[in-house]
């Protein structure tokens, strides 16, 4: 294996990262939109935090998937033709998500405008559930063919470690956009997103306790990464005590950054635990190895130097934009504290 | 019927389906974006509220559609691993890198300008927000770079080598394939024609209220823009549609052939069908109303030479790619598409002409001119129909390549999505456009109803700005 292909394997791991961070708290401020807010008033003030940011976040999404498909392709074709009903029902959360933000603000009757708010809700539950699922199907030996092609059962798309990481991930994005709206409201929405995070975190441990020992005997990561894994676990058990010291303690920085490393870890474990694989065949021998699934060096090559240039410069406006946005988002009417 | 719909069919019938929808709001969008970047521009420098409010009001309908782009284009990138894993394995050496470089450079730069140029209407000095407005509309016209130097590739491979232990395509040269020529006859060609559509839908919504005497400065100022814009467009689009028809000629005469529907080699010099009925089995045509000389002069840009006809482009073909089987592309919709693309481009051109001239600032007379504001209203769907028609030329005039000359659609199809799977996503997606574009029709035509003074949502206490200065705490 080249360094090259270790480089994007673990490029894709970061813009993965960067996907469930930022679009994770942007999904969870939409399901909250119809969890958290009791009148349409405070389902504006949710929308206003992540108003300007969507879109941009959801670029992460995009960038991921465009760079697998140029420095893996073979693991794209598989992994997208493969998971086939799965990335629809994606797409259709994420398609119904983004026009709703536009199409509310156009709405004129309140049945419309609530339709459109339901839209972000369920558009904002969707997908993280169906993601969830996905990533940890993939983690599972799964039957694939020597030309690659994978042919997932209904069995192997729906277990119990599917659904406890569908929910892990949709439970775990909820939960930082909560923070994130601690972070960026005021007023009583501020308050009820933390009791919220009070309660959830005690259901998050059993979740992820769970979700360990669901890895130990239908995964094969203890056995083929045992202390890497271990140490990942830990590191998201660890994120998640301290962003529930940061509720605890009412330190909001602490639990963002908390929830946010939580949701790096749960990437971080599965492509460790994939490594040096992207597909694992219940066949080993039909597994899809990185070394095989990759493009050319060439590719890769010019992959790498476009990213150096163009990531950095992305990064910066990118950043500045949540600069321009830092103020926290009050209610129409509300007293400035 | 059912028992007809094949994978491949059914996985053709989707990308056509869901390209050519996401292609309406394409072009709307770049061009919107340019010309709320425009009026945007025309108010920094005038300082005159009017352009304002116009930048204020035609961008509302510019955030409907890149709202719809957006989510639409997701399901591109998603639809070429699903659908078209086999392609994807083939291709991902070549797609993989303009397709990173569009997410890298350009999503990034249009998705937080745009959130920035939303937002930030009182927190910045004008100058600035107007840059917000121009980084979005650069962010929407690099993507189509990127996004068609692959399609190019497909179009006319070039800097790649097929590796001899895979059979897939291998990149060797990358700056060929941004050099690609076809490349730069097509890009041209569709960015000034996403300008056309935006500068004649702009043009045709403001007549519709010119028509009804509604704030008549500000739809005239409208109109005014739109025109420029759609006028100058439509004639570098045409222009650039004439240098890719050089290209074509020479490149694929399959495709060419078969958007002029000859069969035989023409006569030198060339007569030019306007329109003919064709006879697909036997290769004959008849009825053709036929203008001489004029497709040489077109083909050529001189008085003379023959057309190679679609028998001779087939030989060639078979004999350069195999006799077990036939080139012939669905010649009666390229036939057609072009007279409607090339027809509905020149009738687009001289419309804005028209317009430009009556509105004069001599003597303007526009306003007079109630049967121009007519076709000029009805004309606002014509760009969209045209784009559509650009693409089946550009597409089903590959058949039966996917990338031309190395690799089939058949082959490119997944082979683990069933018919079943297909149709079922057929069915959503349609239901989906169909619920989609009929949303976003009603809710531009209920702000072009409102007006400038029209605000969003106003029962709800909330306007399109909710992050203005007294939403903030302190």
């Amino acid at each position: 294996m080249s360094w090259l292909q270790i480089l994007w394997f673990f490029l894709l791991f970061v813009l993965f990262s960067g996907f469930f961070v930022l679009e994770g708290f942007d999904f969870g401020v939409g399901m909250s939109t119809k969890l958290l807010a009791r009148n349409t008033s405070e389902e504006d003030q949710l929308v206003a935090t992540i108003g300007p940011h969507w879109d941009g976040n959801e670029v992460w999404l995009i960038t991921a998937g465009g760079a697998m498909f140029a420095s893996y392709p073979m693991w794209y074709a598989s992994l997208f033709s493969g998971f086939y009903i799965m990335f629809f029902i994606v797409l259709f959360g994420l398609i119904v998500r983004g026009v709703s933000f536009e199409f509310a603000a156009h709405a004129e009757t309140k049945t419309g405008r609530n339709i459109w708010r339901w839209a972000l809700a369920c558009g904002s539950l969707i997908p993280p559930f169906v993601l969830g699922m996905i990533f940890t199907a993939i983690i599972q030996p799964l039957p694939i063919t020597k030309a690659g092609n994978v042919y997932p059962t209904l069995g192997n798309q729906i277990n119990l470690l599917t659904i406890v990481g569908g929910v892990a991930v949709t439970l775990m994005m909820l939960m930082h956009g909560l923070n994130f709206i601690r972070l960026k409201t005021t007023g009583d929405l501020r308050k009820r997103a933390r009791e919220w995070n009070s309660k959830l975190y005690y259901l998050l441990y059993a979740g992820e306790v769970v979700f360990a020992v669901l890895l130990f005997f239908m995964t094969d990561f203890f056995k083929e990464r045992p202390i890497s894994t271990l140490l990942i676990l830990v590191v998201i058990v660890g994120s998640t005590v301290a962003a529930h010291i940061g509720v605890l303690k009412d330190n909001e920085v602490l639990s963002f950054v908390g929830s946010a490393i939580g949701l790096v870890g749960v990437v971080g474990v599965i492509f460790n635990g994939l490594f040096p694989r992207v597909m694992i065949g219940q066949d080993a021998a039909m597994s899809i190895l990185a070394k095989d699934a990759s493009a050319s060096p060439l590719t890769l090559t010019i992959m790498t130097i476009v990213a150096v240039i163009l990531l950095p410069i992305a990064l910066i406006y990118f950043i500045w934009s949540y600069v321009v946005f830092h103020k926290r988002v009050q209610a129409k009417g509300a007293v400035s504290e | 019927m059912l028992m007809a719909m094949d994978v491949l069919s059914l996985a053709r019938f989707q990308f056509a389906m869901t390209t050519v929808f996401h292609f309406f709001f394409v072009p709307f969008s770049i061009g919107m974006g340019l010309v709320t970047a425009i009026m945007e521009t025309l108010y920094v420098r005038k300082k005159n509220e009017t352009y304002k409010k116009m930048a204020k009001f035609w961008g509302k309908i510019f955030l409907l559609s890149f709202a719809v782009g957006v989510v639409t284009g997701i399901i591109q990138e998603f639809q070429f691993g699903m659908n078209w894993s086999n392609y994807s394995r083939f291709m991902g050496d070549i797609f993989g890198v303009p397709l990173a470089i569009e997410a890298l450079l350009a999503f990034f730069m249009e998705s937080t300008f745009i959130g920035l140029w939303m937002f930030t209407w009182d927190r910045f000095k004008p100058v600035v927000h107007a840059i917000f407005i121009w980084m979005t509309w650069l962010g929407t016209t690099l993507s189509a770079i990127w996004i068609l130097s692959a399609n190019a590739f497909m179009q006319h491979p070039t800097g790649f080598a097929i590796s001899q232990s895979t059979g897939r395509v291998k990149l060797v040269d990358f700056g060929a394939v941004i050099t690609n020529p076809q490349l730069w006859v097509e890009f041209p060609h569709v960015i000034f024609g996403a300008f056309t559509t935006a500068g004649f839908a702009v043009a045709g919504m403001a007549a519709w209220r010119l028509l009804k005497k509604d704030q008549v400065d500000f739809y005239k100022k409208s109109l005014k823009v739109g025109l420029v814009v759609g006028t100058i467009a439509s004639a570098c689009a045409i222009g650039f549609g004439d240098l890719q028809t050089q290209f074509i000629i020479k490149d694929q005469p399959m495709k060419f052939a078969a958007t002029e529907g000859i069969y035989k080699d023409t006569s030198d010099p060339a007569p030019w069908t306007l329109v003919e009925l064709i006879n697909t089995k036997d290769h004959t045509t008849s009825g053709n109303i036929e203008i001489p000389y004029l497709l040489s002069l077109l083909s050529y840009h001189k008085m003379n030479g023959s057309v190679k006809g679609m028998e001779t482009a087939n030989k060639e073909l078979q004999a350069k790619y195999g006799k077990d089987k036939d080139y012939y592309v669905p010649v009666k919709t390229l036939f057609w598409s072009f007279r409607v693309m090339a027809g509905g481009g020149v009738l687009l051109f001289l419309l804005g002409f028209l317009g430009l001239w009556f509105g004069r600032k001599k003597k303007d007379t526009l306003l007079n001119q109630r049967w121009l504001l007519y076709i000029l209203g009805f004309a606002l769907w014509l760009p969209f129909i045209i784009n559509t028609a650009g693409w089946f030329i550009t597409e089903l005039g590959r058949y039966p390549w996917v990338v031309y000359g190395l690799y089939t659609i058949a082959d490119a199809v997944s082979p683990t999505t069933t018919a079943g799977q297909l149709l079922f996503t057929n069915i959503c997606y349609f239901l989906i456009f169909t619920l989609l574009g009929g949303v976003m029709i009603y809710y531009s035509h209920r702000v072009l109803k409102k007006g400038p003074e029209g605000d969003l949502n106003t029962d709800y206490g909330v306007n399109s700005d909710p992050l203005a200065k007294e939403a903030f705490a302190k």
